[in-house]
Parts: C-alpha cells; sequence; structure tokens
C-alpha cells in the first residue's frame, strides 16, 4: 500500500506435523505484511498457531516432526526458508530478535548475566569485526541502562535467580535489543509477570521501540495488551489469518465471527456478566473441517461456509477479513490473510 | 440446566474402555518405533529370549552343554560343523554359548524381580516420609549398602555361601536393590508436593492411595526404563562372577566362565574367549536398544 | 442476614525457611499471611485479589487445611477449623473443597478422569451405582460421558478445568476456593466456565472464595472483594463500591495497570497512580505500611507505622494513614 519497502512478508504458509495418527495441519495458507517501523499485533489462542508461526520465522522448529509443505517468508525481500545456514545466522540475532513468555526459561541459570549479554552480543559482529571486550562491555551495560535496570555494573556479576519476574524480562528486553536489530519478535511478554509489573514492562517496551524505530511483532492472547501496545492487528484462529486492521478499526469495528466473539468474552471492568464465550473447541489439526476452519463454532455459518475456505477480502480502509459474511461487502480480494500484491 | 437421565449405558461404557485401552497402547507402540534402533533392539531381544526357551531344540549339539568330553576334536577353529568353534574340552561353543544364555537371562530376570518390589516400595516410603525418621533410616541404609563397591560386596557375599547360580543371583540381588530406593526416592520427594497430590490429600485420602495410587504411577516410566537397561548390567555382573568361579559352576556353561577358561588360549584359539565376549556385546546392546525405546514410549507428546 | 460461613480474624501464617548467622541461628521468616480478617456471607461470592507475595493462595491452603495456621482462627459456620490438633474430620473436608489454579498439575497425568473423580466418592459417599455418579458429575459441567477413559493431556484446558470443578463437586460440598481457576485458560472458554460455576452456585446454594489476580474477572464475579498485599488485606469493599471508589493507592495501581479492551473502562482506570517499583520479597517486607515503598502519597507516618483496618463507608475498611 505505501511506499516503504516490506520488511516482513509471510506468504501462504503452511506447516505440518508428523504424529500419530496422521498429520497435524496446524498452519494451514497465513499470510502477514509489515513494513519498517510498524508495530504489529498478532492476536490468537492457544493452539491457533501463532508461536508455530514465530518459530518458523525464525525457523526453530523442530524439522523431524514438523514440515514445511508450502509458503514463504520474506525478510527484506529474501526467503529465509531457503537460506543456507550462514545467511540465517546473520538474520537470527542481528536481523530479528525474540523475547519468550517464560524471561525464567530463557535464561540459563548457570551463567551470569553478564555472561550471557557477552554471548549475544559477540556473536554479532559490527560490519563483520569481532567487537573487543571492552566494547562488548560498554555495549552490555548500555542495554541495561535502556530497559531502566538500576546499577547496571552488578547486575552483570548477578545470576538469573537472584533477579525478580520483572527484572529478568527487562534483561531478556535488553539483550534482544543489544544487537540493534531491525525487528523484535515479542512472544507473550508480559504473561508470566505479575499486573502491575506487566504494565511497566509493556511501558518501557513500547518506549524502547519508540526510541530506536525498532518493527515488532507482538504476539499474544490478550487482547487488552494489543489495544495499548500495536498499529495493526492480526487476528489468528486456528492456523489462518481471519482478520487484520488498524488497531483502533479492529476494536471499534470488529467484522469476524471469531474477533467479535473475542471480544465479547473478555470481561469488562464496567461490569455487565461474564459472556459465555465462543461454544466448541479448537478444531483437531489431524481432520480439520473443511471449508472455513470456523464454521464449527460461528453463529452465522452459512452453506458455503462448510465446503469452501473463504479468501481475504478488503473492506474499506485497509481492514481485511477473511470471512464469506463480507464477499459482497469486499472492496478486493486476497488470498487469505495479507495484503495482495 | 437440565441434567438428563443417565445416557449412556452400562455395556457403552465397557466399549469405550476397551476402545481407549487400544487406542492408549497403539499409541505408545507409535511413539516405541519411532526410532528404527528401538525396534532393532525389541528384535534382538525377543530373538534372544525364544533362543534361550528352546535352547534344548535349537541348538545342534545340546549334550554339549552338560558333562560332555571329546578331546579329539577339540579346540577347532569355526567351521560348517562348530561355527564358533570347539573349546578346549571339545565341546561346540555356539551350542554352550546359547545355554549359557539361558543361565544368564535367568539372572537378569530373577534379580530384577527380587531387587525392584522391595526397592522402589522402599524408596517411595522413604520419599512420601520426607522428612521424618522413616525417611533418615531407609535412606541411611541404602547409602551404607551403596557405600560398599560393588564387587567386593558380591564376592563376599559369594563366597561365604557355596558358589552356584542361585547364591550368585542373591548376591547381585543385595547391591542392586539401593538403586532403585534411590531413583524412586529422588522422584517421590518431588511428586509428593505435586498439586494432584495436595488434591487427594485435601479430599481425604490416606497414605496408601497417595504412594500407590498417585506417585508410584509416575514412576513406572522411569523404573522401567532403568529396568530394561539393568538386565544388561546384571548380566555383566553376573558373568564378572562366574568369571572368578562364583557363578555358574562347571560343567555348566556361563558366558563368564567361558571367557575366562578361554583367555588362556589367545590368541591363538581366539574363537573360545571371543565368541563368548561378543555374545555378551549382543546380548547388551539389545537390551539398551529395547531401554531408549521403553523410555520413548513414555515420553510425552512434542505438540 | 444471611450467616456467615467463614469467618477470619487475624490469621497468620508464617513460614521459617532458613536460619542465618553460625552463632545465633536467627530464623528467616517469610510472613506470607500476617493478621487479616474478613467474613463471608453463606452463599455468596467473594473475591481475593493480589500479585505474586500477596499471600492469598496461602489462604486458601490455610482454609482447605494444607497449612494449620502461625495464628489466629477460621471459623467454617461457626466452627473452628483448626480447634483439635489432629486431622481434620471427613465430614468438614467434604464440605470444604478447592479447585487449583492449574489444571495441567492438578490433575494425574497417569490416572484417567474416571479413576479421578472415583476418589472422593468414594471416600465421602456411598458404594453404590459409582459409575453413573460420575456420568452424572461429567454431565454437570457438560462433558459427555467418553471422557470417562481419558487421560488429563487428552483434555484441552478449560476441560481439565472442568474435571477439577467436577471433582470438587464430587463430595457436595458447600463451600469451593477458587485458586484463580481460569488464569491458565484463553478467554474464550473462561466465561462457560465462570458461567457454570455461577449457575452451580445457583442450583447448589455454594459459597465461593474466589482468588484472582484479574479485576476485570472479578469484577463480574465476586459480590464482595477484599484485595491484599504482602501478607495484609488493604482494602474491603462491595464489589460495585471497590471498582467505583478505590481509596488505598495499591488498589488503585493495581486498577490502573490493567488491560483493557474499551474506552469506556479506559475512564474508569485511576489515572492518577501508574505502577512504579518492585514487589518486595516477602522475607524482606519494609517496615512501617508495606506498600510504602512504592506509594506516590507516603507521608512520614506510613515509613514507621504499620495502618489499621478502619471503616470508611459501610462495609468498605481500608488499612491506609491517607484514608479519610
Amino acid at each position: 500500500m505505501s511506499a516503504t519497502p516490506l520488511l516482513l512478508e509471510i506468504k501462504n504458509l503452511h506447516v505440518h506435523y508428523t504424529v500419530y495418527g496422521g498429520q497435524l495441519k496446524v498452519l494451514d495458507g497465513v499470510g502477514l505484511v509489515m513494513h519498517t517501523g510498524e508495530r504489529v499485533g498478532l492476536v490468537g489462542e492457544t493452539g491457533c498457531g501463532k508461536t508455530t508461526t514465530m518459530k518458523a520465522i525464525l525457523r526453530v522448529l523442530p524439522m523431524p516432526p514438523a514440515g514445511i509443505p508450502q509458503g514463504e517468508i520474506y525478510f527484506k525481500g529474501r526467503d529465509i526458508l531457503k537460506m543456507s545456514s550462514g545467511e540465517l545466522r546473520q538474520v537470527r540475532g542481528r536481523g530479528i530478535s525474540m523475547i519468550f513468555q517464560d524471561p525464567t526459561a530463557a535464561l540459563n541459570p548457570v551463567f551470569s548475566v553478564g555472561q550471557q549479554m557477552d554471548a549475544v552480543i559477540h556473536h554479532s559482529p559490527l560490519r563483520g569485526k569481532a567487537r573487543s571486550r571492552r566494547e562488548i562491555h560498554q555495549l552490555a551495560v548500555k542495554s541495561l541502562q535502556e530497559v531502566a535496570l538500576a546499577d547496571p555494573e552488578r547486575l552483570l556479576r548477578s545470576y538469573p535467580i537472584q533477579l525478580s519476574g520483572g527484572m529478568r524480562q527487562r534483561v531478556c528486553i535488553g539483550m534482544a535489543l543489544s544487537t540493534g536489530p531491525e525487528l523484535l519478535i515479542a512472544d507473550e511478554p508480559g504473561t508470566s509477570l505479575d499486573v502491575t509489573i506487566q504494565d511497566q514492562v509493556l511501558r518501557l517496551l513500547r518506549t524502547l521501540v519508540e526510541e530506536k524505530n525498532t518493527s515488532v511483532i507482538l504476539i499474544t492472547h490478550t487482547l487488552g495488551i494489543v489495544r495499548e501496545m500495536t498499529d495493526r492487528v492480526y487476528v489468528m484462529y486456528a492456523g489462518n489469518m481471519v482478520e487484520v486492521a488498524a488497531t483502533k478499526e479492529l476494536f471499534s469495528n470488529p467484522l469476524h465471527p471469531y474477533t467479535i466473539g473475542l471480544m465479547e468474552a473478555v470481561p469488562r471492568l464496567t461490569g455487565g456478566g461474564v459472556s459465555d464465550g465462543i461454544a466448541g473447541r479448537i478444531p483437531n489439526y489431524l481432520a480439520p473441517p473443511p471449508g472455513c476452519r470456523f464454521h464449527p463454532r460461528c453463529p452465522h455459518a452459512m452453506e458455503i461456509c462448510l465446503s469452501e475456505k473463504p479468501a481475504s477480502y478488503t473492506i474499506g480502509d485497509d481492514h481485511e477479513v477473511a470471512c464469506f459474511l463480507y464477499q459482497a461487502d469486499r472492496v478486493s480480494q486476497g488470498n487469505g490473510g495479507g495484503h495482495d500484491r | 440446566m437440565a441434567h438428563q437421565a443417565l445416557a449412556v449405558t452400562a455395556q457403552q461404557i465397557k466399549q469405550l474402555e476397551r476402545e481407549s485401552r487400544r487406542e492408549n497402547l497403539g499409541r505408545s507402540w507409535y511413539k516405541f518405533t519411532r526410532n528404527t534402533m528401538s525396534v532393532v533392539g525389541l528384535v534382538m531381544v525377543v530373538s534372544l529370549i525364544l533362543l534361550a526357551i528352546l535352547a534344548p531344540w535349537v541348538t545342534p549339539y545340546p549334550k554339549h552343554a552338560g558333562p560332555y568330553t571329546d578331546f579329539p576334536h577339540a579346540k577347532q577353529p569355526p567351521s560348517w560343523q562348530h561355527p564358533f568353534g570347539t573349546d578346549q574340552i571339545g565341546r561346540d561353543i555356539l551350542s554352550r554359548i546359547v545355554f549359557g544364555l539361558r543361565s544368564s537371562l535367568l539372572m537378569g530376570i530373577v534379580v530384577l524381580a527380587l531387587v525392584v518390589p522391595p526397592g522402589v516400595l522402599l524408596g517411595l516410603l522413604a520419599g512420601y516420609f520426607h522428612g521424618t525418621w522413616i525417611d533418615t533410616v531407609i535412606m541411611r541404609i541404602t547409602d551404607i549398602f551403596l557405600a560398599v563397591p560393588p564387587l567386593i560386596l558380591a564376592l563376599a557375599v559369594a563366597s561365604v555361601l557355596r558358589p552356584s547360580l542361585w547364591n550368585g543371583m542373591m548376591a547381585v540381588s543385595l547391591m542392586w536393590w539401593p538403586w532403585y530406593t534411590r531413583l524412586v526416592y529422588g522422584q517421590a520427594v518431588t511428586l509428593r508436593n505435586e498439586y494432584f497430590v495436595t488434591a487427594a490429600e485435601v479430599t481425604g485420602a490416606g497414605p496408601a492411595h497417595i504412594i500407590f495410587r498417585e506417585i508410584l504411577p509416575n514412576t513406572v516410566s522411569t523404573i522401567l526404563t532403568k529396568m530394561s537397561i539393568d538386565i544388561a548390567w546384571v548380566i555383566i555382573i553376573g558373568s564378572m562372577l562366574s568369571f572368578v568361579g562364583l557363578g555358574v559352576q562347571p560343567p555348566e556353561p556361563s558366558l563368564g566362565t567361558m571367557i575366562a577358561d578361554g583367555a588362556r588360549y589367545l590368541p591363538d584359539q581366539w574363537w573360545i574367549a571371543v565368541f563368548p565376549a561378543l555374545a555378551i556385546v549382543v546380548v547388551v546392546l539389545g537390551f539398551n536398544l529395547l531401554g531408549d525405546g521403553v523410555r520413548d514410549m513414555f515420553a510425552a507428546e512434542e505438540i | 442476614m444471611t450467616a456467615d460461613i467463614l469467618t477470619v480474624t487475624d490469621l497468620k501464617k508464617h513460614f521459617v525457611i532458613g536460619r542465618t548467622g553460625v552463632v545465633t541461628q536467627v530464623p528467616i521468616t517469610v510472613k506470607a499471611v500476617d493478621g487479616i480478617s474478613f467474613a463471608m456471607p453463606e452463599g455468596e461470592t467473594f473475591g481475593l485479589v493480589g500479585e505474586s507475595g500477596s499471600g492469598k493462595s496461602t489462604v486458601a491452603y490455610t482454609v482447605i487445611g494444607m497449612y494449620a495456621p502461625t495464628a489466629g482462627t477460621i471459623r467454617f459456620r461457626g466452627q473452628d477449623l483448626y480447634e483439635s490438633k489432629k486431622k481434620r474430620p471427613l465430614s468438614l473436608r467434604k464440605e470444604i473443597q478447592i479447585v487449583f489454579q492449574d489444571p495441567g498439575s492438578s490433575l494425574n497425568a497417569r490416572r484417567t478422569v474416571k479413576q479421578i473423580l472415583e476418589l472422593p466418592l468414594r471416600i465421602h459417599r456411598s458404594e453404590a451405582r459409582r459409575l453413573e455418579e460420575i456420568v452424572r458429575l461429567l454431565d454437570m459441567v457438560e462433558l459427555p460421558p467418553e471422557y470417562m477413559y481419558k487421560y488429563p493431556q487428552m483434555l484441552g484446558g478449560g476441560e481439565k478445568q472442568m474435571v477439577a470443578v467436577a471433582r470438587a463437586l464430587a463430595t457436595e460440598p458447600s463451600f469451593i476456593i477458587l485458586d484463580e481457576p481460569t488464569s491458565a485458560l484463553d478467554v474464550s472458554i473462561q466465561g462457560k466456565i465462570i458461567n457454570l460455576l455461577i449457575r452451580l452456585q445457583n442450583e447448589f446454594h455454594l459459597s465461593y472464595l474466589f482468588i484472582t489476580h484479574d479485576l476485570s474477572l472479578m469484577r463480574n464475579v465476586a459480590s464482595r472483594v477484599a484485595i491484599m498485599y504482602l501478607g495484609k488485606i488493604c482494602e474491603i469493599a462491595e464489589t460495585v463500591e471497590f471498582f467505583r471508589n478505590p481509596l488505598h493507592p495499591y488498589t488503585q495501581m493495581l486498577l490502573s495497570s490493567i488491560p483493557v479492551v474499551s474506552e469506556a473502562e479506559e475512564k474508569l482506570k485511576p489515572q492518577k497512580i501508574i505502577s512504579t517499583g518492585e514487589i518486595p520479597s516477602p522475607v524482606d517486607i519494609p517496615p512501617g505500611c508495606s506498600f510504602h515503598s512504592r506509594c506516590p502519597m507516603k507521608s512520614e507516618a506510613c515509613t514507621q507505622l504499620d495502618p489499621v483496618m478502619v471503616e470508611v463507608a459501610p462495609g468498605h475498611t481500608v488499612r491506609c494513614h491517607l484514608s479519610p
């Protein structure tokens, strides 16, 4: 749509896992586009495939049970899935960094914070030259200061177990940003933290990415976080992107029945009781329902939904939804998620 | 919310149970067969067991496993009549190996049968009563047994008692049980603090239920994995015992004794010692591969 | 006026986790719960809110009988739960049940649903028609009979939690502690379970002690809410009042940190107080008011004197030097 080049483009990604009983067809043609400087949210619930998608981007899927029969992932124009391991190493950590849900599990308990940060910085040489130990140390200190951690020198000597959950997550954020990545993938960054701490960490993250103009993909199942932290949101269900829109637009005008159901399911501070949520459960990926994967749970399912998979229809201003309800209103049409170019 | 009348008959419930059991077995088999080497191990072990059971009927010279001498045909190299050659008395080595396998496997099975139930029970008790005198007493006794060098203990016991297969098994059992106690103890201590144990306690379940119905099932996978690898170890220790003369007595064949006797004839009549040694290698390898498969079978599925 | 089903008076639970000093051996104590009092009317849902280290789970475990209190009393229908030093009698165990937060660990992965549900039936109910009873329990939580022979890992998170609820219901209790029952679940399933719990409450006249950190959920579930911080209660009020007029600075801080999905809710959040600072470790509680290290409104008195609970309005009590 705009003139800025695409930072990330996922096209028609399919991922299968081979298990007892057959193949889990987890990702069913996932698409996503992102420009530099954007903060994109990816909302979905347990089992929708968002973590699988992220792991596919960084190519850390366990490849014997997992397989990618189809699809491309373009980072700055080059297909990650076709890269050699050398090229991939350049991308990981430098081009794309990731923060995980549980900072305790992400940090190695037997190494000090400093040792772990050194390792990260050391493996991303600046313009091909290895950094000196002093440079690495200074960069580590600077990273910790940027994440508002007091007394970075002492912290570098500490071990993860000596830090609180919030501090550990900040260390992970500092580590991820220390190499100056262009894209940061944050997988449920606040979920394992207390609410008040989560609020602090998320505000920090927002400030940092604004300062550094880092692009962010924020994965979460909490709608409230997406509303506060992102410019554009993808909603994912059962291995498909079902809706994408600017954040304000999505919250004021959700279109897909799943998105609507999700919004209604969130209990409100203003009261009003708890809605029954969305009936049913996520599909069995061994034998996913034909047609639209959401149709068994959809209150508006029509004949066509049972047999055909909806394409992605563009409604109005950059709001896309993969649902036959909007086929007639469409302005243009794409192939399941992502802009059609 | 209306409660419907019982919508399923007792018969349907039985049917459900049968189906789910079948599915669980199928799933376990699937996990086991993921690794080809585990299947190879299984085939090896099953073949060895069958061989041992059917020894008198499948070996070419079953009589050679008893008192038998044939000096004119002694120390003959491998040939068509004697694929593994003959030993210093003229007995067919292949037949003797198969019979020796019998006593080795028997030792493995009997020792584990003797060792696992008490060892596991003590570990469960010590773990459940962690922090009390029961824990202290059991684990200190276990420590004492573990502190004595195993072979010395086995030798001491075996030399006090009259040397025989049975007494050899007793000796090995005496030094083997603490490993199970320790293994299960560690697990029981952790499992005891799991929420499902708390849930059972809160409902009013007594120690017997908690130990045997909540904790034990969670230790079964480690126990079985260890058992499948232990058989190999018991066989080796048993061979070591008979190597020094404290296990099966001649003329009954035992892999260890055969190696001991044959060592003297290396390197010229190498087959007398080498083939029994290879037999031990094959047995140990088979059980280890099987053990890997057993462990995989219990592993949680990735997705 | 309904009688109180649970009365907690000045409850304390301290854990000694070690000792310092080679010679003096001073015990290191964690004051998980340090003097709380509240009363729950029968048939209602009482909410307990707090973050890590608040002690809310310890309160639950003390009520359920896992820990004996260090001090204070807990009365169930007037009867002191810890009157005798002996283990809690079965008759009381039957009445008070609990649903834990993480169904993944509260259900034994090596036992089938049938075996899990059988245990409470075996202990508390008579022998007859047990299988039928299990099917009935599953039906109550809207699970089909086939689930009897499944293992927990074959069920989804919501379904596992339903089994945990069915297990709690098996003894026909009158009081259930719900310790973060839906925190581990997706929001689209959460509603179903919450509404099921509410229906069951109405049908069987159950009383719930509902513990969660999710204030949005609490707003829609509880009739009274108490908020805890580092072992003490900061504020108790009826739900509507609690959210409309939060008095304690910590309550305001917590409310301002919640991610919400609508403008209407944004307006409800206190704007003046933003979350700052780390939660102190319960081993190292600051003197005076335990919240003063993070409180933007602290005064001299706050660093020295621990405030007491004061009733500021009918049914609304706060523990703060600066409350009106």
